[in-house]
């Protein structure tokens, strides 16, 4: 096949018009699937922020909770009931709120509230500047270094606000893996704090955090947390309720397909019908290697070939002008919700396939049916 | 005793069914020997490239046999015969047929790399073959940038370049010139045809019969015994 390739390979990209046009048509395809998958990826990855910063192996929540923000409060005796759970190692309240932080030059702010349990601080962000013991000072908030933190005049060590009314400081300003999706700054204080700066219902515990004693005693928590009428998911469990929150229930999943599929089809049509023009620009020809002494398998592993590279050069540069994009566009808005994943490499290789695999079949069935005969009869 | 190249005996070939059938060949019966350029003339629509394709392997005649050096070539399978097309018969096709994205030289190595030859030594081999047919320079460029009698001269040598047993030309100079197609079949029968080769031309070119062995004629189907080339 090494001569045959080179031979097919010097016919496609000889044709430097139309190769560019299959080109154009994948790599425009491959870039809108790109960005479309990666956009909406980035938006569920970003919606899971709290769950992954805070990081506890597994989230007791109310059973209606459908995503991290949308917190239901639980009554203290949950947590009394969890800590005493065979397999519990140990277990933390968590608060997650937010509230309007009235900042120095009066303007008002939204932001997220992380109240972490006092005794262990379990979930604390990184800090890059102050210590963490310093929570504990009169009025300490820590501020999280992300996308958003600019919306809190970028604060440092003392920077004064209020809360509710309450007088919030800044003792430390830390980094989070994950900034979150609503465009609100970040707060860390401890629990008891937050519930006490903020209004709140009636019950007061966002999530119970749990580490079991082995991984082995996830399943049995996670039944007795059930029979308490709750719900108990390990971090992979719970980002994945949120981000089918968002792909069945908000129809950004069925926008995204909907994308995805127009890409497809622009792809296909462009690349598809290019190719198509290419084959029979050539029939003639290919009719004239069958005379010679071509079989129907070198014609095949010929044009199965020119697809298959069209494709994948289509793949590689629309998969790189993506991450260009992606990167430029970060580079201007750090929160930008775009992210490329394993996933998104998959789709966009599953489809470019089946464009090459639809294109190549067209043609197959066009230069199988030559008869070489034809090539004599003019 | 000349060696029979090809021997065909009672061909017959038809196109279409029941009333739309039209009989292009009737019981053909052709000898051609090595060493022999052989014409076979007639007007249009005789059967003249129904016969070469039968000849040549293409097109399966509805009865009779076709024997190339003793091998009956319609009774190999496909791909067999696509080898034996590739092995031992060479094609001119009437409008070349060169492929103009790739250079002269590659376009004329292509039967070496359907033999899945290598690809450098093919382009070496094709080089060869355009500096016997007078093209050693143009091997690099595209065969679109030549003219008519070079590009014949360029079909030439692919046909010729993997060593074929048998040339087959269909209509060689329809898209020559007649100087230009006087002097491709000139330099045909002094350089191309030996004793071990055999050349089959289709043609109703009557300016190059004087380069013609034995020259047949096919009128209706059916072809003539040896005429003379006076007579025709």
């Amino acid at each position: 096949m090494k001569g045959i390739g080179k031979l097919a390979y010097k016919l496609l990209v000889n044709d430097t018009a139309k190769f560019s046009a299959l080109l154009l048509g994948i790599i425009f395809a491959v870039f809108l699937m790109m960005f479309v998958t990666s956009m909406f990826v980035g938006v569920l990855n970003h919606a899971s922020a709290t769950v992954n910063n805070v990081g506890s192996t597994l989230w007791v929540m109310d059973p209606a909770v459908q995503t991290v923000a949308n917190t239901v409060g639980m009554p203290g005796y949950v947590l009394d009931a969890v800590r005493s759970m065979r397999g519990v190692k140990y277990a933390v309240p968590l608060y997650s709120g937010g509230g309007l932080a009235k900042l120095a030059d009066g303007s008002y702010q939204s932001v997220s509230i992380i109240g972490l349990d006092d005794t262990s601080l379990l979930g604390r962000p990184n800090l890059v500047e102050g210590k963490i013991e310093d929570i504990y000072a009169e009025n300490g908030f820590i501020a999280v270094r992300d996308a958003e933190f600019s919306k809190l005049e970028n604060p440092h060590i003392g920077t004064e606000f209020e809360l509710n009314d309450n007088r919030g400081v800044i003792v430390g300003i830390a980094t989070v893996a994950t900034s979150g999706l609503y465009g609100t700054p970040t707060l860390y204080t401890t629990y008891e704090r937050a519930i006490q700066y903020l209004p709140n219902p009636r019950f007061t515990i966002s999530y119970v955090l749990v580490e079991p004693k082995s991984p082995a005693d996830i399943e049995t928590i996670k039944q007795q947390v059930q029979t308490l009428g709750y719900l108990a998911l390990t971090k992979e469990e719970f980002m994945q309720r949120t981000a089918n929150f968002f792909v069945y229930k908000t129809g950004g999943g069925t926008n995204m397909l909907i994308m995805t599929l127009i890409s497809f089809m622009v792809g296909l049509s462009i690349s598809g019908q290019t190719f198509y023009t290419f084959i029979l620009e050539n029939l003639e020809r290919f009719g004239a290697l069958k005379a010679i002494g071509a079989k129907s398998r070198d014609l095949v592993g010929m044009i199965l070939f020119q697809a298959s590279f069209t494709a994948l050069t289509g793949y590689g540069i629309g998969v790189g002008l993506s991450v260009l994009l992606i990167w430029l566009a970060k580079l201007r808005l750090p929160s930008y919700a775009a992210m490329l994943s394993f996933g998104n490499l998959a789709i966009g290789l599953l489809m470019v396939s089946i464009i090459a695999g639809i294109s190549s079949y067209v043609g197959i069935r066009r230069v199988l049916r030559i008869d070489p005969f034809e090539i004599f009869r003019g | 005793m000349p060696r029979a190249a090809i021997e065909a005996k009672g061909l017959v070939k038809w196109f279409g069914e029941g009333e739309a059938r039209t009989t292009a060949l009737k019981e053909v019966e052709l000898e051609a020997y090595f060493g022999e350029m052989v014409y076979i003339v007639g007007p249009s629509g005789s059967g003249k490239t129904t016969l070469l394709s039968v000849l040549s392997g293409i097109l399966k005649p509805n009865a009779g046999s076709v024997r190339v050096e003793d091998v009956d070539i319609w009774s190999l399978d496909a791909d067999r015969l696509a080898d034996f097309r590739l092995a031992k018969i060479g094609f001119v096709f009437q409008d070349f047929h060169l492929f103009p994205r790739l250079t002269t030289a590659e376009n004329v190595a292509i039967p070496l790399i359907l033999k899945k030859r290598n690809w450098n030594e093919s382009i070496q081999e094709a080089n060869g073959y355009l500096e016997i047919v007078g093209l050693k320079d143009r091997a690099d460029i595209p065969p679109v940038k030549l003219s008519g009698g070079e590009q014949q001269r360029v079909a030439i040598a692919r046909a010729m370049v993997s060593k074929p047993d048998i040339l087959i030309m269909d209509e060689p100079t329809a898209s020559l010139d007649g100087d230009t197609g006087n002097a491709i079949l000139s330099f045909v029968r002094k350089n191309i045809l030996n004793e071990n080769r055999c050349i089959v031309v289709v043609t109703h070119d009557s300016r190059i019969y004087e380069f013609a062995t034995r020259i047949l004629q096919m009128v209706d189907g059916r072809l003539t015994p040896t005429t003379e080339k006076s007579a025709i």
